[in-house]
């Protein structure tokens, strides 16, 4: 590929100043660190574990496609991406990377983890791992994001799908308990990302992204935050209902599950909105405790099953 | 014309890249470098663990 890409004018050469760290952060090392982590868990619901080594070569796979599609979000999302002050310190908004190399990038990633995925693993797995990638830029980033408020409705669909990627890799099918993995982060995203979307309102209102809060109002945003965590309380709790998880997990569940809903329902009849705020910034940081300690339960359960198995 | 076949040649074509953007540009081929290594090694390992053990009792 040619170092020396040209401006809009076509005259005026534009030499990438990127360093290898900015393409690290094209591949959004927080939101990967999430997916391997929920794809881990995924992979030791499995019966057999795999070869440790496969299991590792999964993992970096499922990361690697996941930073791909971060890559390819960030080409498609510059313009908004420089509008918001969240994002506007990205690569590409601040001027150290030029569009066509993340997407170079990202589209090279996308295939090498899915054929990497398929040729270590199966190709289910790979399938799937290209569904999610597909369904993350093509239908929530360049369809979703920008047209409807339930973008992140549908759209949370492409960040559930690590678990049942993860369990697919080590066994080559689907089952139950990766389905509700897939549900318990699939009803999770809309609260955590709404509860952004207020604190962050004035951002997405410059951007023009039709966020609930920004198109229908605190008011229903709140409403819609109450009625998704009232869903996910039970849903979290459905693991050790269904005898995948043991009684502690339940209780973990069970007492997140009640702080969250606790949480949104003094969002819901909180008075003004500095009040709606302060809770949507614990709705947000809570939100993520919550899953990742329903995840860390599973997987600290499933390691020491394993481990008494060897 | 591509800038990455050399300072005479960048010269040629009127571009002379600063010491931060060849600095740069040496970094990013390092990285692509440990990363096509690191592939040929994955491959290597994922091909010995899915063959497995008894890959030398095979018939020739």
């Amino acid at each position: 590929m040619s170092d020396v890409s040209y401006l809009d004018d076509g005259q005026t050469p534009r030499i990438p100043i990127a360093a290898p760290s900015d393409y690290i952060s094209l591949l959004k090392p927080r939101v990967m660190s999430l997916v391997v982590f929920t794809a881990l868990t995924g992979l030791l619901l499995a019966p057999v574990p795999p070869h440790p080594l496969i299991a590792c070569v999964a993992l970096l796979s499922i990361a690697v496609g996941a930073g791909a599609s971060g890559a390819l979000n960030m080409w498609y999302d510059a313009d908004i991406d420089a509008k918001m002050t969240r994002t506007s310190k990205r690569p590409i908004p601040a001027g150290r990377l030029d569009p066509e190399s993340a997407l170079a990038f990202g589209m090279v990633l996308s295939m090498l983890s899915v054929f990497v995925l398929g040729f270590a693993t199966n190709w289910l797995a790979a399938a799937l791992l290209a569904f999610t990638i597909f369904f993350y830029v093509a239908v929530y980033t360049m369809w979703l994001k920008r047209w409807t408020p339930l973008n992140i409705v549908i759209g949370g669909a492409a960040g559930a799908l690590p678990p049942i990627v993860g369990y697919a890799a080590a066994t080559g099918e689907i089952n139950l308990a990766s389905v509700v993995l897939f549900a318990i982060i699939f009803i999770w995203t809309p609260p955590h990302f709404w509860a952004l979307a207020i604190l962050k309102i004035e951002d997405y209102g410059r951007a023009g992204v039709p966020m609930l809060p920004n198109v229908a109002g605190l008011d229903r945003t709140r409403l819609e935050i109450l009625v998704y965590t009232l869903l996910l309380a039970p849903l979290g709790v459905a693991p050790w209902l269904l005898g995948f998880a043991s009684p502690v997990y339940g209780l973990v569940a069970m007492a997140g599950g009640a702080m969250l809903v606790n949480i949104a329902a003094k969002m819901f009849s909180a008075r003004d909105e500095a009040d709606i705020r302060r809770a949507a910034g614990r709705m947000f940081a809570f939100s993520i405790l919550y899953l990742f300690g329903l995840f860390l339960v599973l997987v600290l359960e499933r390691a020491l099953h394993l481990l008494a198995l060897i | 014309m591509s800038a990455n076949t050399g300072d005479q040649e960048q010269q040629v074509g009127g571009i002379v890249l600063t010491p931060e953007q060849k600095l740069s540009r040496r970094a990013r081929n390092i990285a692509i470098g440990v990363g096509v290594a690191l592939l040929v090694v994955l491959f290597y390992a994922i091909t010995i663990v899915r063959l497995g053990g008894a890959v030398a009792n095979r018939t020739l």
